[in-house]
């Protein structure tokens, strides 16, 4: 079962220079919650970024991640 | 029923249904607060949209995620496009930004993730979904 803090890890290591807060929100491991700050989402509209961090995971959001909620920007400012 | 022919289902709804979601039950009983989310954001601004339930069989959900590379339910389509799940949906109610893409006014008070059925004074109901026929299941 993964963790909040495994996911930031995760996160983190597959975009360089990202950085994440991530929420256990029900504490169960399965609903979490992640804002992830990157210039790696300059450019890219909000499906795409969200794709990007889905990506991460693969068949696992959906699967025992029940529940990934996003709020992505860049360094920047929102999108 | 095969996983192709749900598959051109699901193709057929987002193509023929300008404003399509697919959910966790019905916008009546959304039987997952994201889902209840996304269909409450357009429920508060009054559009016509399709809903399908994706739960009676979970090949429904499969063959979705593969048609739009999105992993997660709820997914938002307008006029065939994936706008997104219900963080993006919420978001974009939020900012405005959906008021505008559906092209309707964006409700004057500030939206409280709009819960269905809401009872009182509101002025008008709002429109029913068109309520896509179920042939899944």
């Amino acid at each position: 079962m993964p963790t909040a803090d495994e996911l930031k890890q995760r996160i983190e290591a597959a975009i360089p220079g990202a950085q994440a807060e991530v929420q256990d929100l029900t504490g169960g491991g399965d609903h979490f919650r992640a804002e992830i700050v990157s210039d790696r989402f300059e450019g890219l509209s909000r499906i795409e970024q969200h794709r990007l961090v889905y990506g991460v995971f693969g068949d696992e959001v959906g699967g025992p991640i029940h529940a990934l909620s996003l709020k992505t920007s860049t360094p920047g400012g929102t999108r | 029923m095969t996983n192709d022919e749900i598959r051109s289902f699901l193709e057929n709804a987002i193509k023929e249904n300008s404003v399509m979601l697919f959910m966790k039950g019905t916008p009546e009983q959304p039987a997952c607060g994201f889902s209840m989310r996304a269909s409450g954001c357009l429920n508060a601004l009054g559009v016509k949209y399709a809903a399908l339930d994706v739960l009676p069989d979970p090949r429904i959900r499969q063959e979705l995620s593969s048609v739009s590379n999105w992993p997660t339910i709820p997914q938002l389509f307008v006029d065939g496009e994936l706008v997104g799940g219900s963080d993006i949906v919420l978001e974009m109610f939020e900012s405005g930004e959906l008021a505008d893409l559906l092209g309707v006014e964006q409700p004057a008070e500030e939206p409280e993730a709009p819960v269905h059925g809401g009872a009182g004074d509101q002025q008008e109901p709002s429109s029913p979904p068109l309520g896509i026929e179920n042939r899944l299941s």
